[in-house]
């Protein structure tokens, strides 16, 4: 007898959504205890789609004719000397920042899709979270071996996992990731699979890999074109997982909503970092943010949420304020590292007078009004050798962790603050979004470790904030930060390049 | 002869990073360590999880293995992501090819009909095995601290997918892509007496707390004994009785069985020699788990090969653990 020839979708059923069977000895829930207590309702598993029908034979064959490459070019890069065809040493400080603030994020999503890939009880949703925990290890893996070899020429690299679990701006990207993940499975899920690798991916990872595409960065934009069939990947699956929840019992609709609400502003206030690094730290600009917010978020992301009226879900709660940040959140955080650069873990200096203009083109409602001078006045003080840096610690906020710089869109000089009472304390936020998920949530966001509060409550060691810094961080204080101007990083820089 | 190319070389102002440095010293550092040592976060977790709050996201209690230093499960493979797929890769590459020349060329048809019944009878359900390795792996890795182990892990959950999706294509090539076999293999496994110890014990693994105890009943204790009895004497047998060519079929995951066993063996090994109360708890864990196993795989191994078969798989297990510093 021939065999018949079975379709994709009937041969992956057979090799994977079979191997599952009902318990006879074990309760099944005991298998799979967090489905219920978000209070998803979860009728029939069997009605999910497979967003991708990937066996582990293809899988091992594709992913490594990918690594095999990707590691071919890191090769050339270290053996070439690839660090000195960046545009210039500014530029390896976006890295820096990339390492510290994003790879560990990599890390908690394998760790996150490898708890739902564990403890969801429908075999085809398991398979595919499983399949992105492996990517998601792929990646944090594949992006310190790009920035190996920047390590080796450049100061500020050396300690990145010591520091994303301590150092105070870190505390935003890693308390974002761990609130995803100690949340329940459907809620990681929307979070993680569908705000963040769905909506967000195209503002958080690909400016970062456009960056090195436009500064010569060969290392890692080839870990991005590397990283991109992955990618794709986890975006339908994040969209598959809101359809799926959606299609399966209308009360899920108001949760679901709720945490889109909840997750989407946590990560526009995450993508601060993001803004701050397109607009300030590369020296070839891809985009502003601005733009990239209206062509990411607005466009793209207006059409999805249009797609997903027919489930009754709206477009996510304070998206018209955010539409208002974009003109400034990137300049209000710049100016903070800035003001702060003896405490972050980079390098910071004031822009050039072409990019001063640039900016100035860019945002000709905001810039001039509000920005160019600050940055007018750090000139001049810089000019007369005193470069400013601010010696008190900012008050963070209790739910995004971010130092409550933002100011108020409508006005922005005056700075944004909200309070809540809970049990009697009172916490403080940046926003009425961050008051919204406090609020909701008050005894989560209550265990917060607020980096600033620590640091006064003597649990970062001390005395004194250069102790913090120097023990507790692992900086080395005026090499790995400071002002770019006078660093070891310039120093060496101008030697390898020969300039004067 | 030698060529010798000269490029400029730069003085490195370090050698890696900080806290490879620690641990190894001041030298170029492999990609293993680089993408493995102290990568996951160890302290300010923020929030307890809402799914377990006498934890840490991140935490060791979750076993009641101690260890000093979670990254002593240094895997004897080395493998990272890139090394890991690069190596399943190419043994996918000779599967493949075993299993489109016994495609191609019909080599089922000249194995007599009893010994394909007994195939799908005795091998093809232990895709519901493998399936149970990969939620026990994955649970591991999931659960379980530090990269070292966590990682291996679930290339090992990932493994014991390809496994099973390698099993599930023997059904198909002996039901000609109708699915019958398939099914018929999973009545076995849910009705037919001669698994339903297997598959207590596989719902009994699939619920234990403790990810090391889950690890070693699945990876070290029934990986142990299946691999002896059905990959090394079910397939002898199989060779003596007219179905010598199912070893190209099974040949991936015997393969995949000497390879993994490696870091099995390491990591029992290493868990062992910490200290006389893990060394305990291991022989206990093993005790309860293999005494269990055994007599799940009784009235297998009786009839895979014959009365004398579950001994001697037990007596290589045995012998495995003995070098691991266990049971003697």
């Amino acid at each position: 007898m021939a065999a018949k020839k079975l379709n994709i979708k009937d041969k992956y059923r057979l090799l994977t959504r079979d191997l599952d069977w009902d318990f006879s000895y074990e309760d099944r829930k005991q298998a799979f205890p967090y489905e219920e207590f978000e209070g998803i309702k979860i009728t029939d598993w069997n009605k999910w789609e497979d967003p991708f029908r990937l066996t582990m034979d293809s899988y091992w064959k594709y992913q490594a004719e990918k690594e095999k490459k990707l590691y071919a070019i890191f090769d050339a890069f270290s053996q070439n000397n690839g660090h000195l065809n960046v545009v210039d040493s500014r530029y390896v400080n976006a890295l820096k920042l990339f390492l510290t603030g994003v790879s560990p994020l990599e890390y908690q999503a394998y760790q996150g899709f490898a708890h739902v890939g564990r403890q969801f009880s429908g075999v085809g949703a398991r398979v595919a979270c499983q399949m992105q925990s492996l990517d998601e290890l792929r990646h944090v893996q594949t992006q310190i071996h790009a920035m190996s070899h920047y390590n080796k020429f450049f100061d500020g690299f050396q300690e990145f996992s010591h520091m994303h679990d301590r150092v105070w701006y870190l505390s935003v990207p890693r308390s974002f990731f761990c609130d995803a993940r100690s949340a329940g499975p459907f809620e990681f899920m929307v979070a993680i699979g569908f705000s963040f690798e769905y909506v967000l991916t195209n503002l958080l990872f690909v400016p970062f890999m456009s960056g090195a595409a436009h500064n010569g960065d060969m290392a890692t934009v080839t870990f991005g074109f590397s990283a991109q069939s992955d990618e794709a990947r986890h975006m339908t699956l994040g969209l598959e997982v809101i359809k799926f929840l959606l299609e399966q019992h209308e009360d899920n609709v108001p949760i679901v909503q709720k945490w889109i609400d909840k997750w989407f502003w946590r990560g526009t206030r995450l993508l601060t970092i993001v803004a701050m690094m397109m607009d300030y730290m590369l020296p070839n600009k891809v985009m502003s943010w601005k733009e990239a917010w209206e062509v990411y978020f607005e466009e793209a992301g207006g059409a999805l949420f249009k797609d997903l009226a027919r489930y009754g879900i709206r477009m996510p709660k304070y998206a018209e304020t955010i539409e208002k940040e974009k003109e400034h959140i990137s300049h209000q955080a710049w100016w903070t590292f800035y003001t702060h650069g003896h405490a972050a873990g980079f390098h910071t200096w004031i822009p050039s007078d072409k990019e001063l203009d640039w900016l100035s083109a860019q945002y000709p409602d905001t810039f001039d009004k509000y920005y160019r001078p600050l940055w007018e006045l750090a000139k001049e003080q810089e000019a007369k050798g005193e470069r400013f840096y601010t010696s008190g610690l900012p008050q963070l906020c209790q739910t995004c962790q971010i130092p409550m710089l933002f100011t108020e869109m409508d006005n922005p000089n005056q700075n944004s603050m909200r309070d809540s009472v809970f049990e009697d304390e009172r916490y403080h936020f940046c926003s009425d979004g961050c008051k919204d998920i406090f609020d909701e949530e008050p005894e989560k966001y209550v265990q917060s470790w607020l980096p600033v509060h620590q640091i006064f409550q003597g649990n970062c060691g001390g005395p004194g904030v250069e102790d913090v810094l120097s023990d507790y961080y692992k900086m080395n204080v005026g090499v790995d930060n400071m002002d770019i101007k006078g660093s070891p990083d310039e120093k060496r820089w101008n030697e390898w390049k020969g300039i004067a | 002869m030698t060529i010798e190319i000269k490029t400029s070389t730069l003085e490195p102002v370090r050698n890696t990073f900080a806290h490879i440095e620690r641990r190894f010293g001041d030298k170029p550092a492999t990609r293993y360590q680089e993408a493995t040592y102290d990568v996951a976060s160890e302290i300010n977790f923020h929030y307890k999880p809402l799914w377990q709050p006498e934890y840490e996201l991140n935490d060791t209690g979750r076993t009641a293995i101690v260890m000093e230093d979670w990254y002593a499960f240094k895997d004897p493979r080395q493998f990272y992501y890139g090394s890991y797929v690069q190596m399943r890769a190419k043994q996918q590459e000779v599967a493949e090819s075993n299993y489109s020349f016994f495609e191609k060329r019909n080599l089922a048809r000249l194995i007599p009909d009893e010994i394909q019944r007994k195939v799908i009878r005795l091998l093809v359900p232990l895709r519901h095995v493998e399936q149970a390795a990969n939620l026990n792996n994955v649970y591991g890795s999931s659960l379980g601290y530090g990269t070292a182990i966590t990682q291996a892990l679930l290339y090992n959950g990932m493994d014991r997918l390809g496994n099973a999706q390698y099993l599930s294509r023997i059904g198909l090539i002996l039901d000609s892509n109708s699915g019958d076999a398939l099914n018929e293999a999973k009545r076995y496994w849910m009705d037919d007496a001669i698994w339903q110890g297997v598959r207590s014990y596989c719902e009994a693994n699939i619920c234990v707390e403790d990810w090391f105890e889950s690890f070693v009943a699945q990876d070290a204790i029934l990986d142990g004994l299946i691999y002896e009895l059905v990959y090394l004497q079910f397939d002898q047998w199989l060779a003596d009785n007219g179905g010598q060519d199912f070893s190209m079929l099974t040949e991936f995951i015997q393969n995949w069985n000497k390879d993994t066993n490696r870091w099995v063996d390491a990591v029992v090994k290493i868990a062992a020699a910490e200290s006389d109360a893990n060394k305990q708890l291991l022989e206990q864990w093993i005790g309860t788990w293999k005494a269990k196993a055994l007599e799940a795989l009784a009235p297998l191994a009786e009839e895979m090969v014959g009365p004398e078969a579950l001994a001697i798989a037990e007596d290589a297990l045995v012998k495995r653990l003995n070098k691991a510093g266990l049971l003697k």
